[in-house]
């Protein structure tokens, strides 16, 4: 909220937080170069995948969460931002899955 | 009005019927609003993606035999491997990862510009705007050159089992995999580069107006948090295109 400072003064900045999350998504993001070119991707292929998503799902909720101040904002808002995008990850794992088939009949029925 | 409004809410966030629902200035509520339906068009591109990308065989043999086919989805590591300035060196996703770094920076500049308008103070907003604007146009151009480099292809090209040879990447073709490929590459890392035009023509007219003291005169600096929360918005949408289109 907008602390009125009718003198002029200069309120002492509060950015510690803002520095905390700047670091833990640099952290998370050279996490994720480290996997990406040290864990082998023949043989830990899937686990690598499962890895990256929830290293981006921690990211995303730094950025909403500090960045965008959702975590501070009212349940209703919240949740009338969270649900939605729920429903959307939902869609995203059936139409890959759907996707998976399409390939499948493809290459059954047209062969290539 | 502020004579019937005893709560310690700010005047300027009470909506016009007395109220303040969801404890936001209307405005504020709004953009969440828009980002949440831009949310979905985003999400759309991804699903998309997703669909046919596994409708699309992957490559069958280990990693380091890995050739480039129009019979299978490349691997993103392969394709994006180069760095300005250092022609001819493999380094892959490492221009990707200083693409992020400089969003991820100008998110974190306008947070600290927007925490300068709660203390309102005029001077550090108009630095630390300045400071993501040249984030936002420094990520516009590493863009460009990422384009540039797609759209020309490598020296090598792509060898069809016709004997013709494949440079690069349009619409209707590329030497990197299915046509799908590229059409993706420029329909979502293009729509997000959108974003963030346009969300540096909004910086620049905050900027602008912080630098006028059009903010200072209203006695509240709500528009920088309006605008910040679209560009963190074009931030996050980067996370999701950097893991699902580069990493994964």
């Amino acid at each position: 909220m907008a602390q009125h400072t009718e003198s002029g003064e200069k309120l002492p900045s509060q950015t510690k937080e803002i520095w905390r999350t700047f670091w833990i998504l640099l952290g998370i993001t050279a996490l994720e170069f480290v996997i990406a070119f040290t864990v082998d991707a023949d043989l830990y292929k899937w686990t690598k995948v499962g890895i990256f998503i929830i290293l981006t799902l921690v990211k995303a909720y730094y950025i909403v969460g500090i960045f965008m101040h959702l975590k501070h904002e009212v349940k209703s808002l919240i949740w009338t931002v969270v649900l939605p995008c729920m429903f959307v990850a939902w869609l995203v794992v059936a139409l890959i899955v759907e996707g998976g088939y399409i390939g499948w009949e493809r290459l059954f029925f047209i062969g290539k | 009005m502020a004579s019937a409004n005893t709560s310690t809410t700010a005047e300027h966030l009470i909506w016009k019927g007395g109220v303040q629902p969801m404890k936001v200035g209307y405005g504020k509520l709004m953009m969440w609003i828009f980002l949440l339906s831009d949310t979905f068009t985003f999400s759309a591109l991804l699903v998309a993606y997703g669909l046919v990308r596994y409708s699309f065989p992957t490559f069958e043999g280990l990693r380091k035999s890995f050739e480039f086919s129009n019979a299978w989805w490349p691997i993103p590591e392969r394709v994006f491997a180069s760095v300005p300035f250092l022609h001819g060196i493999n380094a892959p996703l490492v221009f990707v990862g200083i693409m992020t770094f400089i969003l991820i920076m100008s998110s974190v500049t306008m947070v600290l510009a927007v925490e300068a308008g709660h203390r309102r103070d005029k001077a550090d907003v108009e630095k630390y705007m300045l400071w993501t604007i040249l984030g936002g146009i420094a990520f516009l151009s590493s863009q460009a050159w990422e384009w540039s480099h797609f759209i020309h292809g490598s020296e090598e090209g792509l060898a069809l089992a016709d004997g013709t040879k494949i440079f690069g990447a349009n619409l209707v073709r590329n030497e990197y995999g299915p046509a799908a490929f590229a059409d993706f590459f420029f329909f979502i890392t293009g729509f997000h580069g959108t974003h963030v035009f346009s969300g540096v023509v909004l910086n620049v007219l905050i900027f602008y107006n912080t630098a006028n003291g059009v903010y200072e005169k209203r006695g509240h600096y709500d528009m920088i948090e309006k605008v910040g929360l679209y560009w963190h918005f074009v931030d996050l949408v980067w996370v999701f295109v950097f893991t699902f289109f580069y990493l994964v």
